[in-house]
């Protein structure tokens, strides 16, 4: 069978994928390392295990300060898991501003994430839900950019979930409180901001999981080597269901 | 295998060095303007360089948030520390009439401050948020003395750059730098929620530095040397935080 490699994505685009991958990853480690010294979540400014929790995570704990229960503490990572937490966050920052630049400025978000007018219909949109609840495999042409639901994930995950992610997190700081009080009072006080930050740091986990999944369904040698070198092939009767 | 364009390939190398000479440029003016943070030297360095230098060209002024009487918590809540040694049950037992705050380095006056002259001091009572770095977190109302005013007192030479400050506890020391220890709200603090701070929160007396974590806020504080680099104290590193695997700067 004779492949036609074409081009897929453009270097930034890949580069800066695997840098937030790399980061993503880290932070997630780290952050579940810092979540576990003290699963026990609060709403407003303030709360302690002198106060009552709004929900608790039934896991073991890796502090004296809370048992949670169990009769054992974790061992204590807290140290190197905060200092890897902020400095992965400082390169999937920096990593962000460099792709929000180049989605702008070179038409990434307006050619490959913005969808047309007429797929955001009912009738658009439930064709497309159709065709994956039905595991259909997607034409050549349709193949070759992003369906509707891809965009719209892609458009949710960059411009509500990761600036979403990175405001809480950055409201829990005493310093960044001091600096911008506005941004903390908004989100309803930083244990407020500390329970947001768990639940928008859980969707993009369920993101994770829906990308690779879907990755793994629509061929996954095929869509690594598009991410990696940029270059896919298409249809051929590839298990090329959907891009991922 | 696509070709290499040499075209590319220049433009990729100036690019590079570009980025490396403006990491150099960066990390030479970071440093020329006070921006790196003791511990930068470890694999975490850039990182908390970064969070460091931002934070102190956003937040060399600004003020902690304060809370109204009705905000303060209920509950507060204080992590258990170590046992109290003989020395500490022995000052005490006798009301810590006998407690000190000595302040030395690099400074005009050294002075030994007895508790009833700190508290004869003019203060300052504010109504803040301490957070642990564990997740937990209690509004209390603090009295204490800016530390800006007793740094006046003992005539803190102008070059200096950090605080240095230990608790009675072994091995138990901190520092800010001068954009904190010169902040009106940070208080040598006496008193919590209208009455003497308690044994449990850090009494008698406790450093309060608002803008950052629970741990930079060292209780039963002796001892303060004020001077202009903190290689020499410990390993080095600005305070036993980073020896212990935390940052040193915990505004976050």
């Amino acid at each position: 069978m004779s492949e036609t490699l074409r081009p897929r994505h453009a270097a930034l685009v890949r580069v800066t994928h695997w840098l937030t991958t790399l980061s993503f990853l880290a932070l997630l480690v780290t952050g579940v390392e810092i979540l576990i010294s003290h699963p026990r979540f609060y709403w407003g400014e303030t709360g302690n295990i002198r106060t009552s929790a709004l929900f608790t995570i039934p896991i073991p704990t890796s502090r004296n300060t809370f048992h949670n229960g169990y009769g054992y503490t974790l061992p204590d990572q807290n140290g190197w898991s905060r200092y890897l937490h902020f400095q992965s966050a400082w390169v999937a920052v920096l990593t962000g501003v460099l792709y929000l630049g180049f989605g702008f400025f070179r038409g990434h978000f307006r050619r490959n994430l913005l969808p047309a007018s007429s797929d955001l219909s009912v009738r658009g949109l439930s064709n497309v839900i159709g065709k994956h609840l039905r595991f259909k495999q997607s034409s050549e042409e349709e193949a070759r950019s992003y369906n509707v639901l891809q965009r719209l994930t892609y458009l949710f995950v960059v411009f509500v979930l990761f600036p979403l992610v990175i405001w809480t997190g950055l409201a829990m700081s005493p310093a960044v409180a001091s600096a911008i009080p506005g941004a903390v009072t908004l989100l309803g006080g930083q244990q407020s901001a500390r329970t947001l930050h768990f639940f928008v740091s859980g969707f993009l986990v369920l993101f994770l999981s829906v990308h690779v999944l879907m990755v793994c369904l629509g061929g996954f040698r095929n869509r690594m080597r598009a991410m990696i070198t940029g270059r896919g092939t298409l249809g051929h009767g590839a298990k090329d269901l959907e891009q991922a | 295998m696509s070709k290499f364009s040499r075209r590319k390939l220049i433009a990729t190398g100036a690019a590079v060095a570009a980025g490396a000479a403006g990491l150099g440029v960066a990390a030479k003016l970071a440093k020329h303007y006070g921006l790196v943070p003791p511990d930068a030297g470890g694999l975490y360095g850039p990182g908390e360089t970064l969070t460091y230098a931002a934070q102190r060209l956003m937040t060399r002024h600004s003020m902690a948030r304060e809370f109204t009487r009705n905000q303060i918590s209920a509950t507060p809540f204080a992590n258990e520390v170590a046992p109290l040694g003989e020395g500490f049950q022995r000052l005490q037992e006798g009301g810590f009439a006998d407690w000190r705050l000595n302040v030395d380095g690099m400074v005009a006056h050294p002075m030994s401050l007895s508790l009833a002259e700190i508290k004869s001091f003019p203060s300052r009572t504010q109504i803040t948020h301490l957070a642990c770095e564990e997740g937990w977190s209690y509004i209390a109302e603090w009295k204490g003395v800016p530390l800006s005013h007793i740094l006046e007192l003992v005539g803190a030479l102008p070059q200096v750059r950090y605080v240095v400050y230990r608790s009675i506890q072994p091995d138990w020391w901190e520092s800010i730098d001068m954009a904190d220890a010169m902040h009106p709200q940070t208080l040598v603090t006496h008193g919590m929620n209208g009455g003497e701070l308690p044994v449990g929160f850090g009494g008698p007396l406790r450093l309060r530095v608002p803008r950052q974590l629970g741990y930079k806020s060292v209780k039963y504080i002796t001892r303060m040397t004020v001077t202009d680099d903190v290689k020499q104290f410990g390993k080095g590193l600005g305070s036993s935080a980073p020896e212990g695997g935390y940052a040193w700067y915990a505004g976050i």
